[in-house]
Formats: C-alpha cells, sequence, structure tokens
C-alpha cells in the first residue's frame, strides 16, 4: 500500500483511494543554521485522509507551510497533479486548488460569516472589476450562483443559524468550523488542515471528526491534516506520517505506525542503558 | 414598529443581497432620492447651493473614495488633497485642450488620470503598513502640490499661477462659470455622487470588496486563500484615487471655479477628509455621508446659530465654531469610536425590536 503506484485501491470501509495527487520529494528547509525538516518524503493520494504527527516542534506546521508557499524548501521537489511545482507565492498555490486553515484561527473578523465563506469561492468567481460595479448581469448571476454552493456548505457545517453574524462576535468552536467552512468553499484538491481539533473539548473534537469524515465521504475531499490527539488521528486517517526533529521516522496505516518501534520511542522516550 | 424584516421574506440569493433588505430602509431611500433629485432643486438658491450643496457632495465623493482605501482596504493614506489636485488639474488640461467635449466626460477622465496617479503611489503599499504608509502617501501629497506649483504647463502658463474654470455647458445648461443657475451645477453633482455612491456599493459587496476586507482584516489569511496582495492593494488605490480624482475635478470646476493649488488641495484637506471617514465611519458607505455631512453642515449651522440667532461678532463665532466642532468630534468618537455609521447601526438594531425589550 506504500508503494507510489498510479492505481486506485479500495479501503476496508469501501472509499475509493485515487492515484497520487502531491508527492514531496527529498525536502529539506533551513532557518539559517536551523534543519527545520531534513530529506523528507511522502505522498498524497486523492480521497484519501493523510495525517502528519509528530512531538512538538518536529517540524509539522513547517511541512504544511511548505505545501502551501509560504516557505520555499531548500532541496527538494513538489510534486503536483503530475508536475513539478515551482516557487509560488501562496495566493498561486491557493489558486492551484490547495486550501488550509491554521493553527490558531486566521478569518477576517470584520467580515460576516457568510461573507468570509463567499470569500473561500474567489477561484471560481473571475468576473472583473467593470462588471462588478455595474453589478446587474454578469456580476449577480456570478454571486447568486457562488452563494447557492457557499450555502450548501454552511448547511453541511450546521452554521445556518450565524451565517450574518460578525465573525468577531464568535466563540472559538464556532469560529474553527466557519474556517473550515471558508477552506470547503474553495472545493479544493487538498485540503490541509492545522490542528483542527486544538483546544476544543471532547464533543467539539467528535463534532469536527464527524465534518472531516463527512467531507472525505460526501465530497470527496483529499485531507491532510496535522493533530496532536492521538485516538483522534487514528481513527480518522488512511495514512499517517511521523516526524521527529525534521526527519520522517515512520509512514503507513495507524496500525503500522502504531507497532513501529522508532514511534514509540520517539513518543514514548528510550531507556538508555 | 415598521422596521423589522418578519413578514419580509426573501425566496431568492438575489433579493438577500440587495443593498437595503428591510422594506422600510428600502423606502426611506428611495424617499432620500426622490428628495434629492425632484424637491430639493426646486427650493435652493446660490447661498444654499454654494454654502452646504456643493461641498457636501463633492466632499461625499472623496470621502467615500478615501474609505474604500482606508476603510474597506485597510491602507492609510494622507495624499487625499494631493490627488484632488490631480483630478483638478487633469480637469483643467482637459476642459481648456478639448472645449468641445462634454463637460461629464472631463471629470471623469481626470477621475481616470488620478486613477493612474493613484496606482503609481500605492506601489509602496506592498511593501509598508499602517504609519509607515501614511508616511509614504504624505509624501506624495507635498509632491504633487509642488509639482502643480512649479511646472507652468500645468496651470497653462497664466501670470497668477492660478486655474480658472472656462464656462461649460451640459444639455445647453451652464454648469460652470460665474453665471450659472443655482440648481444646475446641484443636479450635474448628484448625478455623479449618485453614479459614484452606487458604483461604490456594488464593488463592496461583491467578490472585490471581499478581497479589500480580507487585506484589511488579516493580509496572511488573505493571500493563503488566493488573494493576490498586489492586484488587490492597486486596484484599492485606483477606485478610490478615481473617486478622489473626479472629487478634486468637481472642486475646482464646478464648486470653486478658481483655484490656488496649495491653499485649495493642501495638506489640510488631506485632513478633513481623513477626519470624515473617520468620524463617519470606516468601511460603511454610509459612514461617508454621515462624516461628509457633518463635518460640512455643522461649522455652516453654528455660524448660523452663533452669529445669526445669538447675535454674537463674526471674528468670536469663527474662532468659538472650531472649539465646538473640535469638541463635538471628540465628544462623538468617545461615545462611539467606530463613528456615526455605527451609532445608526446599533440604533437600527434597538428598531428591529422596538417597543419589545427582546
Amino acid at each position: 500500500m506504500n508503494d507510489m503506484s498510479q492505481d486506485s485501491y479500495v479501503t476496508e470501509d469501501g472509499r475509493t483511494i485515487g492515484p497520487t495527487v502531491m508527492e514531496m520529494k527529498n525536502i529539506t528547509l533551513r532557518f539559517g543554521g536551523v534543519k527545520a525538516i531534513t530529506d523528507i518524503s511522502f505522498d498524497i493520494r486523492e480521497g484519501e485522509i493523510r495525517a502528519i504527527i509528530g512531538p512538538n516542534g518536529a517540524g509539522k506546521s513547517s511541512m504544511l507551510n511548505v505545501i502551501s508557499g509560504f516557505y520555499v524548501p531548500q532541496e527538494g521537489e513538489v510534486w503536483y497533479k503530475g508536475k513539478k511545482r515551482p516557487p509560488m507565492k501562496p495566493y498561486e498555490v491557493a489558486q492551484q486548488g490547495i486550501a488550509r486553515t491554521f493553527q490558531n484561527i486566521a478569518l477576517f473578523e470584520g467580515m460576516s460569516v457568510l461573507d468570509n465563506v463567499m470569500t473561500g469561492r474567489l477561484r471560481q468567481m473571475q468576473s472583473g472589476l467593470f462588471a462588478q460595479a455595474i453589478w446587474k448581469g454578469k456580476a449577480e448571476r456570478e454571486e447568486v450562483a457562488n452563494r447557492e454552493q457557499v450555502e450548501k456548505i454552511i448547511d453541511f457545517l450546521e452554521i445556518q443559524a450565524i451565517r450574518k453574524t460578525p465573525v468577531g462576535r464568535l466563540p472559538y468552536g464556532l469560529k474553527k468550523r466557519v474556517e473550515l467552512a471558508r477552506a470547503l468553499a474553495a472545493e479544493p484538491s487538498i485540503l490541509l488542515l492545522d490542528e483542527p481539533m486544538a483546544g476544543m473539548n471532547v464533543e467539539e473534537k467528535e463534532d469536527m471528526s464527524r465534518f472531516i469524515l463527512d467531507m472525505n465521504d460526501e465530497f470527496g475531499t483529499t485531507i491532510a491534516l496535522i493533530e496532536h490527539d492521538m485516538g483522534v488521528v487514528m481513527d480518522l486517517s488512511d495514512r499517517v506520517v511521523v516526524m521527529d526533529y525534521g526527519k520522517k521516522i515512520g509512514d503507513g496505516t495507524p496500525s503500522e505506525v502504531r507497532n513501529n518501534q522508532a514511534v514509540i520511542d520517539a513518543y514514548l522516550g528510550v531507556a538508555h542503558d | 414598529m415598521f422596521y423589522r424584516e418578519a413578514g419580509d421574506f426573501k425566496t431568492n440569493y438575489a433579493d438577500d443581497n440587495q443593498t437595503f433588505p428591510i422594506k422600510f430602509d428600502r423606502y426611506r431611500y428611495y424617499f432620500v432620492l426622490f428628495v434629492a433629485f425632484a424637491v430639493i432643486p426646486f427650493l435652493i438658491n446660490d447661498y444654499w447651493v454654494n454654502a452646504i450643496f456643493l461641498p457636501f457632495l463633492i466632499y461625499s465623493i472623496a470621502a467615500i473614495g478615501l474609505n474604500i482605501l482606508v476603510g474597506y482596504c485597510g491602507q492609510v493614506s494622507l495624499g487625499t488633497g494631493g490627488f484632488m489636485a490631480v483630478g483638478a488639474y487633469a480637469c483643467y488640461k482637459l476642459m481648456t485642450s478639448f472645449p468641445e467635449i462634454n463637460i461629464f466626460i472631463h471629470v471623469l477622465l481626470a477621475g481616470g488620470v488620478t486613477a493612474g496617479v493613484g496606482v503609481l503611489f500605492g506601489l509602496p503599499s506592498l511593501r509598508i503598513k499602517g504609519f509607515y504608509l501614511a508616511v509614504a502617501t504624505l509624501a506624495a501629497q507635498f509632491f504633487l502640490v509642488w509639482l502643480f506649483n512649479r511646472v507652468p504647463w500645468f496651470y497653462n502658463y497664466s501670470a497668477s499661477g492660478q486655474i480658472s474654470a472656462p464656462e461649460r455647458t451640459l444639455f445647453g445648461l451652464e454648469v460652470t462659470g460665474p453665471n450659472t443657475t443655482a440648481w444646475a451645477p446641484y443636479l450635474f453633482c448628484l448625478v455623479i455622487l449618485t453614479i459614484c455612491a452606487v458604483i461604490a456599493r456594488n464593488l463592496t459587496r461583491g467578490m472585490q470588496g471581499r478581497k479589500w476586507m480580507a487585506i484589511r482584516d488579516m493580509d496572511i489569511a488573505a493571500e493563503i486563500i488566493g488573494v493576490n496582495p498586489l492586484k488587490a492593494k492597486l486596484s484599492a488605490f485606483a477606485v478610490s484615487s478615481f473617486f478622489i480624482g473626479v472629487a478634486g475635478a468637481l472642486f475646482f470646476s464646478v464648486y470653486l471655479g478658481a483655484v490656488e493649488v496649495g491653499e485649495a488641495f493642501g495638506i489640510n484637506q488631506s485632513f478633513l477628509v481623513l477626519f470624515m471617514i473617520i468620524i463617519g465611519g470606516l468601511g460603511s458607505i454610509f459612514g461617508s455621508f454621515a462624516g461628509a455631512a457633518f463635518l460640512v453642515l455643522m461649522p455652516v449651522l453654528l455660524k448660523n446659530v452663533l452669529v445669526g440667532g445669538l447675535g454674537w461678532p463674526t471674528d468670536t463665532a469663527a474662532h468659538f465654531e472650531f472649539l465646538i466642532v473640535g469638541a463635538l468630534i471628540v465628544t462623538f468618537l468617545i461615545a462611539e469610536p467606530h463613528g456615526l455609521a455605527q451609532l445608526w447601526r446599533v440604533a437600527k438594531e434597538k428598531l428591529r425590536l422596538w417597543p419589545f425589550p427582546h
């Protein structure tokens, strides 16, 4: 299962996992003398939930930042949809269909929930400045068509009641959900979630897990997520990459990773004798 | 009682997206438009036009322009006076070079020229933010005023260094020059203001507005969801400068008639328009109107009350005007730091429930 094959396969629970959509090849990222990521390779396949785990400071968020274009790695290549990706600005990466959420929420506080989620439709709304100034006609049609899509996502994430509320007034758990809605509204090829359950209680975590699974199931969204809650990761993901001190120490299905000695050592420590 | 959305069902998204979703609001808006277009022109005289309506209309255009840049896109600008000067001088050069062309087109072209200049001076916004950007735009203010003072080509080598608007007509009516009838320039400015306000509203409620607000609220998050910061910021500078240029062109050609650049478009002008949008409310079209009305009408009102009502000497009244307007600004901002628009919003919020407490 861990080979780089281009074939699809069907998981135990009946979902089809497609060919590789993104591949990281020997990525190395340095900040001055500090090596944040050392020679890491892994792939993300279409339709799967791919987790990246590791202790604090392992380089997980840096890895997501490489994927979303914030950091340009000194060595290594990013392959996306069968093509090598040149160094890109974050907004260009977004326009290619890679959406993400942040560890600490990055919403537009002054705008309503609806406007926040509509902003996610940027890629789909291309009418020009003049069409928008006139509004009637192309711009309005486009707005309404995209609003319909956005309403589906609002329904899906159960945030109908707050759609006109300014985001600044919402509690933390709902903000996380709105951020997810915004990312989902972009209809991304890959959705990157940076600690979607940080700071949540058990119930909220259950809700969020349900949304992630449903998203993957209903829309077939490919998801790469970073999470600290091991129970959640092992339950949700199809495959897991384990990082420690910027190196990859394990990669495979949750059960494979759970029995990997290097992973156990990284998490539980090694006896020095 | 009248002001609520209960029973006012929206059955499609276009209705839900409209500017005034509440029926009462919509009728009030039509009523204001009706009064402005069909009633006021018959009632006004020269004093009302020159003291109140023209400055209010023209400053409203400038305030809407600056609000797009500062309030919606979050880029602070102190160059408004300079950009208004660009609009005025562009209009002057166009009026004198192509006298046969319609003044309406000249005003729009002047806006276009200003948009170009605005984009040029907006380039630093890609690297610098906040106060530092304010200083960079301040440079634009001083440079532009200096340029129009020093290069005689701009004022057609006139001996005084002033520019003065030649007489121009629209549909056979004089809108510029000394021999206008009161309502012609009023209607001219009103039409342009209405167009500008509708355009501004359309831009800010659609995707373009969301891009600007995204940059304002969190530029990194905006970039991560695909907003090109270069395009978003420069388009805000362009649109904003267009409106400010139009305002400058009208300020010169219709309102003042003759202009000396340092006096009419100095740094004071930049601050005045900035105060308008801060007092009116950043990020609100209504706030632009409210702020312009406040700063244009309040001094006139005070003057009438103090000199006309209380019989004070003119110079004492003039001094007290400053004091009172200043005190009012401070009071308003303490009462509601987000401006008159926010006060209005809170009032509407209360009205929706009135007379019930919840």
